[in-house]
């Protein structure tokens, strides 16, 4: 026994990735006392939000038709942008798969959708803007284009994830491409689908409540407004009213998972 | 042992005729070497080898799911090889394909399932409007009701057993009205009692469809039980093509290499 050898442990320290825990504590250190992140400016900042709160309370609900005129539109962009946005994003993610289609199907479809992806909410509405006008348009393309980047690629990797057996067997038995698009593809994905569409109509009704901020219609408008005038009780009524729709668009989307999911 | 002739050419149109198949997936490394036979009539013909030499490739040569790389196919009178587009979509359309891991769709319904063997027949626009031809739509039943799955028409694909799939995927090639079936190793994934009911029941197939039956199968017993013709393949040419009664230990010792096993 006393021969034995001496085994090394298995878990080996590796110097590289302590030097690497090492200097990111270094740099945070940094850049809090490079922006002035004191304790003092914390608590400062806290008598400032205390005061902010404080004239928010109570919510001033008198401009309720105002605010119920705006919740509309602000639903409105929702749901136009989620129809034309997720109705478009099938046929761009069916593209976009590469199991399913030649590259020069996918190469296309995946820049549309990187594209897509690859702008913030805001710097899309910004450009929407500049483009077609002040109004809901600017927002509603602005939500398409944000539906496109998100549900195009989730459905395309769904895609790519299906078993091809029945792929297989329909081919086999001289079914045409749609055909087996529509037997063999799409049960396969239905429920995931569903999933991401309703997934993204939340996201589209938050992010219409955002995209008014920079003129592109809805809610957010108001909601700028508000804050610039100072008015913070009207403003703890628009947020109360936002948080609101919110809630109601979640249990919406859980009953419709509920009806599909099976 | 030499390849028998039995083509008729005289309007026997149903058979299957394969002259001189060649397949390799890499430059050099053939998989099939030069394959010949032909099946005709209600033969049910059981295709063995050992693993990787080339069983499933030959099936799928045959519908082209697989490109041969040279050679001549013809299927009921009519030239695979040579097809491409829709002529191939509707040649496929005359072969029907029973696959070792079944390939339902598992959410849809089993006369779902059995109906997708009609896809080649019905035109894109009422396949997404789900509208089948109500002959179709008969048949179909009819067809679960002849595999023995009844009562399951209107389940879903997923709370099949084993057995009960395999025989949704036969139904599902017979909606083909194919003028051959090919089954790629329909009982491997079954246990004993199930395949020889599915053996059972290609024979059937086979009679009452009156074409031929080809099956991919591993089992050389459940093969010398149920089939008319045993065609043996090592290293991707065939060694014995012949009566069940007349393969013997020595040809099963050529096919799969070795003595052992055999005792």
């Amino acid at each position: 026994m006393t021969t034995e050898a001496q085994q090394k442990s298995p878990f080996k320290t590796k110097p590289l990735v302590r030097l690497g825990w090492l200097i990111l504590a270094c740099y945070v250190f940094y850049a809090l006392n490079a922006l002035d992140f004191t304790w003092e400016r914390f608590i400062n900042g806290l008598g400032n939000g205390a005061q902010f709160l404080s004239e928010m309370i109570p919510p001033n609900f008198e401009r309720w038709k105002l605010l119920v005129e705006n919740l509309i539109e602000t639903i409105e962009i929702a749901v136009i942008a989620s129809a034309f946005g997720i109705g478009l994003s099938l046929p761009i993610g069916m593209c976009a798969a590469r199991n399913l289609m030649p590259d020069w199907v996918t190469w296309p479809a995946r820049t549309v959708i990187a594209v897509c992806r690859s702008f913030h909410p805001v710097i899309f509405a910004i450009l929407f803007v500049k483009a077609v006008g002040f109004g809901p348009l600017a927002g509603i393309l602005t939500l398409i284009f944000l539906s496109i980047g998100f549900i195009g690629k989730l459905f395309a990797e769904a895609i790519e994830e299906i078993s091809l057996k029945p792929v297989e067997a329909m081919k086999a038995a001289g079914a045409p491409f749609m055909s087996v698009l529509i037997f063999a593809v799409l049960p396969q994905v239905f429920n995931r689908f569903i999933g991401f569409a309703t997934y993204q109509f939340d996201a589209n009704l938050r992010n219409s409540t955002m995209v008014g901020i920079v003129g592109a219609g809805g809610i957010g408008g108001t909601l700028f407004a508000a804050f610039q005038r100072f008015d913070y009780d009207f403003l703890a009524a628009i947020l109360i009213s936002i948080v609101a729709l919110i809630m109601l668009s979640e249990l919406l989307s859980v009953k419709i998972k509920a009806i599909f999911n099976d | 042992m030499s390849v028998e002739n039995t083509f008729k050419g005289n309007g026997e149109t149903r058979s299957l005729l394969i002259e001189n198949l060649e397949k390799e997936y890499v430059k050099g490394k053939p998989v099939l070497k030069g394959l010949s036979f032909e099946v005709s009539g209600e033969e049910t013909v059981g295709i063995i080898g050992p693993s990787g030499t080339g069983k499933s490739t030959l099936l799928r040569c045959i519908n082209r799911l697989i490109e041969p790389s040279k050679g001549s196919i013809t299927v009921a009178g009519q030239e695979i090889t040579s097809c491409s587009g829709k002529d191939l979509r509707l040649a496929r359309r005359r072969i029907g394909m029973v696959f070792q891991e079944y390939n339902l769709v598992e959410r849809l319904t089993v006369i779902e399932n059995v109906l997708c063997g009609r896809l080649g027949y019905t035109p894109v626009w009422r396949a997404w409007l789900r509208k089948f031809d109500q002959a179709d739509i008969n048949r179909a039943f009819k067809l679960i009701d002849h595999v023995g799955l009844g009562e399951f028409a209107t389940q879903r694909a997923d709370s099949l057993s084993g057995g009960q799939r395999q025989r949704v995927g036969i139904a599902r090639a017979m909606m083909q009205s194919p003028d051959v079936i090919m089954a790629d190793e329909p009982t491997s994934s079954l246990d004993p009692k199930t395949s020889v009911e599915i053996m059972e029941l290609l024979k059937k197939v086979s009679s009452t469809e009156h074409i031929p039956v080809l099956i991919n199968i591993h089992d050389v017993n459940l093969a010398k039980r149920f089939c008319d013709r045993i065609i043996g393949m090592s290293k991707g040419k065939i060694i014995f093509d012949g009566n069940p009664s007349d393969l013997k230990d020595s040809h099963l010792s050529e096919i799969y290499g070795g003595e052992d096993w055999l005792s």
